[in-house]
């Protein structure tokens, strides 16, 4: 095939006969192995992956993802953008979970700057940080789902995602790429009625979670598909960077809103759901759990959140009132200079990580001073996970392949940035 | 719910208290030999941060993760930064996690684009997308790493695009040619100049201004103190000096 890189071609398999050299001897080795080209273009690659699988058979014997297909230098773009500018990026990171990414590039430029958002805005953060992850694994669920042949689960799933997307359009507009989060709080504050809407969506969502774990938990033909498929030890786990539901399927009890709470999490009362044998169906019974324990996490948020500011009160920082700048000179400055400008951030340099749905997703952020970072490395949680493609992978099927895809929640948005 | 099991909330207590970081530093700067810790801080009272040679880098990070005090499971990222003025212009960025002791640190070599880092692949295996990742950005090499292809940029790529000395715009551009019926590389044509504007205004930048003092005191952080200036010191009695 000539589909193959240059060394995942076995250098015997070279046909007898084309080579031009005299040969002193001729070899004839009949290789039982061959190269198969899985994507970039294929639905069940979750994007645009380029994962070459060398078989034996059926039997996958090893498997080179190539990535970057999605590389949009986000990170050489941040360099140039002033920080406010560089939030949206955030955005089209993990562009299935939004507002988690944004919660991290917020959260260290606010240690950069001093900073701390008061509670009303924290509490808005954390609560549609947990919005967000119940449709990260909604989206995640159903298609792995749709991976290992079943339709239906996508179908209701993306029902209920919508809901969750609409209110992601009331309070920042738009509808995905939302940029509501600002470093010291969010945008805006909720607008009137949603508490109530979000409320009313969460009392009728663990309906919907028994009628998804009713359709795929005990479901045979899933469970045959995911069942010791793409096996995990905690050890391999952790030497391969695992974070976040993948970790927890293979028994590690690490979350980092309780190990390392931001923002409200170390208020709030929520478990930690962890699997035992490390499979793609573990993986799947995790984020099943996790997603009940959102929902308490949502409740507790709107039952505790105060009345009060959703941002810092720093005009430097965070621009005036729309009614202060029709009377007010000094706002009408403050607002060209933070829209132009923007805001200067100390020196130094922070390492600043959430858990988001998908795992530990990390911003490396070197400050000098200016308006702009000198420096922001993302650390997606898929980068690591689909890196152990390999391991998972070997020794199964074909179709496997898919379903460990699948189950290790893969965006390449954030894996190629 | 199958093999799905809770663990309820343990009483842990937060993380990153400086007390802990400067006693692990302190513990740190006694294990390894001396000199091979060049510099170590916590930056904002937050984040422990060490700085070695990178010739040290194998056994350091070995330290790290086999020490059961230090237990450094997890590799959470590796990166380059690009300093183009310093002698040698690159940094090398390691940030370690410690499940067992809930802790992080940050290890920062310096190199330049002729000098070899040591990989830790051997360490952590995850590793070796990250170091890809390095080489393929910044053109920092790692000795010992088997697979050292780019990882994000395109097939045939020439250059290493996190470099400061690289432009935002690059240097091809890519479009399909309906006539040749394939994908044709060109050189950037730009219809508008790239604008990059300073913002660096010479009159009000970080400089504290007269009646902003207040702001400016409770924003920015006190500097960082070395851990390497007071290695003896005791547990604790540091931070409860006022």
């Amino acid at each position: 095939m000539s589909l193959t890189t240059a060394d995942s071609m076995p250098p015997d398999a070279a046909a007898p006969g084309v080579t031009a050299e005299p040969a002193t001897e001729t070899r004839r080795v009949e290789v039982d192995s061959h190269t198969i080209n899985f994507g970039p273009q294929h639905p069940a690659a979750h994007g645009v992956l380029r994962l070459i699988l060398e078989m034996k058979g059926e039997v996958v014997e090893r498997a080179d993802p190539h990535i970057g297909l999605l590389h949009r230098g986000t990170e050489k773009l941040i360099e140039y953008k002033t920080y406010l500018q560089a939030m949206p990026y955030f955005d089209r990171l993990d562009y299935v979970s939004p507002m988690c990414m944004e919660h991290v590039f917020a959260l260290a430029q606010e240690r950069l700057l001093g900073i701390e958002a008061p509670e009303r805005g924290k509490y808005i953060r954390t609560m549609f940080a947990e919005i967000t992850r119940i449709a990260n694994h909604l989206l995640n669920i159903t298609t792995y789902a749709l991976d290992c042949g079943a339709i239906t689960p996508s179908l209701w799933g993306f029902e209920q995602r919508e809901t969750l997307l609409e209110f992601y359009e009331q309070v920042s507009g738009s509808h995905y790429h939302a940029n509501y989060f600002r470093p010291g709080g969010v945008a805006k504050d909720l607008p009137p009625g949603l508490p109530e809407r979000i409320r009313a969506w969460a009392n009728q969502f663990p309906k919907f979670i028994d009628e998804l774990a009713g359709l795929l938990t005990d479901n045979r033909i899933f469970k045959q598909r995911t069942v010791d498929i793409g096996i995990m030890t905690p050890e391999q786990a952790m030497e391969w960077g695992f974070s976040g539901p993948c970790l927890r399927a293979s028994g590690m009890a690490w979350d980092l809103r309780r190990q390392q709470p931001y923002d409200m999490y170390d208020r709030m009362d929520f478990e930690i759901p962890v699997g035992r044998h490390g499979d793609c169906y573990d993986r799947y019974l995790v984020r099943m759990a996790e997603m009940r324990e959102s929902l308490k996490i949502i409740h507790q948020c709107l039952d505790q959140m105060p009345e009060g500011p959703v941002k810092v009160d720093d005009r430097k920082i965070v621009g005036p009132k729309r009614g202060d700048m029709k009377r007010s000179m000094e706002a009408l400055i403050h607002h060209f200079k933070l829209y132009t400008e923007g805001y200067h951030v100390p020196p130094g340099e922070t390492y600043t990580a959430v858990e988001a749905p998908k795992g530990e997703f990390g911003v490396y952020l070197v400050a000098d001073g200016t308006n702009r970072p000198y420096r922001c490395k993302i650390r997606a949680p898929g980068f690591a996970h689909l890196q152990a493609m390999e391991v998972l992978s070997k020794g199964h099927m074909l179709a496997d392949a898919v379903a460990v895809i699948g189950s290790l929640d893969i965006v390449f948005g954030e894996i190629d940035r | 719910m199958g093999s799905c099991s809770s663990r309820r909330r343990f009483a842990g207590r937060g993380p990153f208290f400086v007390a802990d970081l400067s006693a692990l530093g302190t513990a740190l700067a006694a294990t390894l030999p001396a000199g091979v810790l060049l510099e170590a801080n916590i930056a904002r009272g937050a984040e422990l941060v060490i700085r070695i040679h990178r010739d040290s880098v194998r056994n350091v990070m070995t330290v790290l993760r086999t020490d059961p005090r230090f237990a450094f499971e997890q590799c959470m990222d590796i990166c380059g930064v690009d300093y183009p003025d310093r002698a040698e212009r690159f940094e090398v960025v390691w940030n370690l996690l410690s499940l067992t002791h809930n802790h992080r640190i940050r290890v920062v070599a310096s190199t330049d684009a002729d000098q070899a880092v040591p990989s830790v692949t051997a360490i952590w295996p995850t590793a070796g997308w990250f170091e890809r990742e390095a080489w393929d950005m910044y053109g920092i090499a790692f000795e010992g790493l088997e697979d050292m292809r780019r990882i994000l940029t395109d097939y045939g790529f020439k250059g290493h695009p996190l470099r400061k000395d690289f432009p935002l715009t690059g240097h091809v551009e890519v479009r399909y040619d309906a006539e040749r019926r394939e994908v044709v590389y060109e050189p950037v044509k730009l219809q508008q100049d790239f604008r990059n504007f300073d913002f660096l205004s010479p009159w009000e930048a970080m400089t504290t201004l007269p009646g902003d003092e207040k702001v400016h005191l409770n924003r920015i952080a006190p500097s960082e103190t070395s851990l390497l200036d007071k290695p003896q010191v005791e547990d604790g009695t540091a931070e409860k000096q006022p």
